[in-house]
């Protein structure tokens, strides 16, 4: 583990080896599509690009929730008004057909929105009683999707909008085939990149908030607010900032969804769902980016994974004894547990992090 | 510009209730610059609450606070501490998972500007804030004989370090007036007598007005220019030390009537 450390520790401090580095990951993820779809087929190829946009939820989710403290139950609302800000605006529901490069800072933008409009009123409160109206909030963006397509059709209701452009660059569109010198570069993989971009980009984002003036006040907060508010820091704005910051990022998420999917529809945006991405930022480790990364790529992959139970079950043991589709909630449902009682603070735990970087030694004193 | 002479911090009959209680019945005191200014009393004397009252933690129910001359009671929570008026807490009140720098580094808060889109693409001048925040807190760390804890998580320390990273965050904020709510209580004998040093080292130094509140007669007498006894939100006694020691309702409110 010390020597681990070390080389660690040696790797971040060479401007060689982390260039070095850099490029070899650049190079793995540039690859990456290609490979999967090579080995595992177009289908694996289709979970990375969710993971990606699960990476995206995770780490807004994990500005509020990680940094700041706000438990936050509804998260996916943020979600679903981007992807509908995206949707009512570049689809044949009203004829609208903005570009994506409009459409995706304003999908992002009117989340923020909402961001604000549920930490306002909910400044005052914390833990379990914030959980509850945050829920709320949640279901009650589902619920006015369902139902806005009466007295006047906005949302198309239950049957959802289809036909939503995809991201294109004139005359190429993301969700087109093309052939280039015997590549072929299908929409999952073209999706990829975008998708690749923005979760880099908001890694960014998140890493250079964690470590800055911003960030710390965001976490001081969470420990302990009256001593923050003491210190000079502007509690009220600063949750708010986090709210809006957390919501831009799943706004972001939703845009790209709905042009990925082509179709939106209010059951993509449940209470379940908001847990899931909850679930991918505790268990990763709330609060370190990594972990969050970490988090919602085994998340979105395990579930997948698990499908392989029923034919692994018809080839070891001759027949199907248990449907797969069982099966798959009930070990996801172990694996979560198991993981949670073995690693309480999340596979990849901040404080960790920085103890490692610190040295890896930690004072006894007082024990 | 105020005079020289009006007192850094000026209480004008504080009144402050809880239902029934009165915590607060009135008390005004004067805390000149330079001096470190006692206030003692039993438990229950209202202290910590004209300290909550001073650093608007509470809404004080009647009176006037004035600091340099300015009423602090218009004045928001988080505005306090830009105003030069940094505290520390009776139970502790440290970001407990921090490490000891970023406790510190955050005490630098109100003295630092740059929002959050120059954060997130981190622009050459936040660069430069950030190197100047950590350059303050390792200063005040190396001060307060920390430097080999820095990027320990806080959570880990013994409790009298702890209390030295608080006063150390509460320095960071460049205070011109000094809350100390307890500084000794949990220190062991030993603790206690450094501390009584570094009290008078930082109003020495820095240039600082000490307001004190505090359980341990012999640190308040030793140290203190002037103390004040409170018992049950009223002031009983004002003066020296030595003039307060031997107040008679001083005596009687920590003895009991004879």
């Amino acid at each position: 583990m010390r020597h681990a450390v070390e080389h660690w520790q040696r790797w971040r401090e060479d401007p060689w080896l982390r260039q070095l580095g850099y490029c070899a990951a650049a190079a793995v993820l540039i690859a990456l599509p290609f490979v999967v779809d090579a080995a595992l087929g177009r289908a694996w190829v289709r979970i990375i690009d969710v993971a990606l946009l699960f990476i995206l939820l995770g780490l807004g989710l994990n500005i509020v929730v990680g940094f700041a403290g706000l438990l936050d139950l509804g998260y996916i609302a943020f979600f679903a008004v981007g992807a509908y800000s995206y949707a009512l605006l570049a689809s044949p529901q009203f004829d609208i057909h903005w570009s994506f490069l409009a459409l995706l800072p304003t999908g992002a933008f009117v989340a923020a929105l909402f961001g604000v409009l549920l930490g306002a009123p909910t400044l005052r409160l914390r833990g379990d009683y914030l959980a509850i109206v945050t829920l709320g909030f949640g279901e009650m963006i589902r619920i006015s999707l369902n139902n806005l397509n009466r007295p006047y059709n906005i949302t198309n209701g239950p049957q959802g909008i289809t036909l939503i452009d995809p991201l294109a660059i004139g005359e190429f569109a993301l969700n087109r085939t093309y052939t280039i010198a015997g590549f072929t570069l299908a929409p999952v993989h073209s999706y990829y990149f975008a998708f690749l971009a923005c979760a880099a980009a908001s890694i960014f984002i998140s890493l250079r908030l964690e470590d800055s003036r911003i960030g710390r006040a965001w976490i001081a907060i969470r420990e302990d607010e009256l001593a923050a508010g003491a210190m000079g820091i502007n509690t009220r704005n600063l949750k708010l900032l986090a709210f809006a910051m957390g919501a831009t990022f799943g706004g972001l998420a939703g845009g790209l969804f709905a042009s990925f999917q082509g179709f939106v529809s209010p059951e993509s945006f449940t209470l379940l769902d908001s847990i899931m991405v909850l679930c991918m930022v505790v268990l990763g480790g709330m609060g370190n980016v990594g972990g969050v990364v970490l988090g919602a790529a085994l998340l979105t992959a395990l579930p997948e994974a698990l499908r392989y139970a029923g034919p692994l079950q018809q080839e070891w043991l001759g027949e199907v004894y248990v449907d797969p589709s069982d099966l798959r909630m009930l070990l996801f449902g172990l694996a979560l547990v198991l993981m949670m009682l073995l690693r309480p603070a999340g596979l990849w735990p901040s404080t960790l992090r920085r103890r490692e970087l610190a040295g890896g030694e930690e004072p006894r004193a007082g024990r | 510009m105020p005079a020289v002479d009006t007192p850094l911090l000026a209480a004008q009959s504080l009144s402050k209730r809880f239902g029934g209680l009165a915590a607060l019945g009135g008390v005004s005191l004067a805390v000149k610059r330079g001096e470190i200014f006692g206030l003692i009393g039993p438990n229950g004397a209202g202290k910590t609450t004209l300290f909550n009252c001073l650093s608007r933690l509470y809404e004080c129910g009647s009176g006037d606070i004035l600091f340099n001359g300015h009423s602090l009671l218009q004045v928001p929570r988080h505005g306090i501490a830009a105003l030069g008026i940094g505290r520390t807490f009776q139970n502790l009140a440290l970001f407990r998972t921090m490490t000891v720098l970023d406790n510190v580094m955050v005490g630098h808060h109100c003295r630092t500007r740059s929002g959050f889109a120059a954060n997130a693409l981190r622009l050459p001048f936040v660069r430069h804030e950030e190197h100047a925040t950590q350059e303050k807190a390792r200063s005040l760390i190396r001060f307060l004989g920390l430097d080999a804890l820095a990027d320990s998580r806080v959570a880990d320390l013994p409790f009298g370090t702890q209390k030295r990273v608080e006063l150390a965050r509460a320095l960071a904020s460049d205070p011109k007036l000094l809350l100390l709510d307890e500084p000794a209580s949990g220190l062991n004998h030993e603790e206690v007598g450094e501390l009584g040093v570094l009290i008078r080292e930082i109003r020495d130094r820095l240039g600082l007005t000490v307001l004190l509140v505090e359980h341990h007669m012999s640190l308040v007498m030793s140290i203190s220019d002037r103390v004040v006894a409170l018992n049950f939100g009223r002031k009983i006694a004002e003066g020296t030390p030595a003039e307060v020691q031997k107040h008679p309702e001083v005596i009687q409110a920590y003895l009991g009537a004879a």
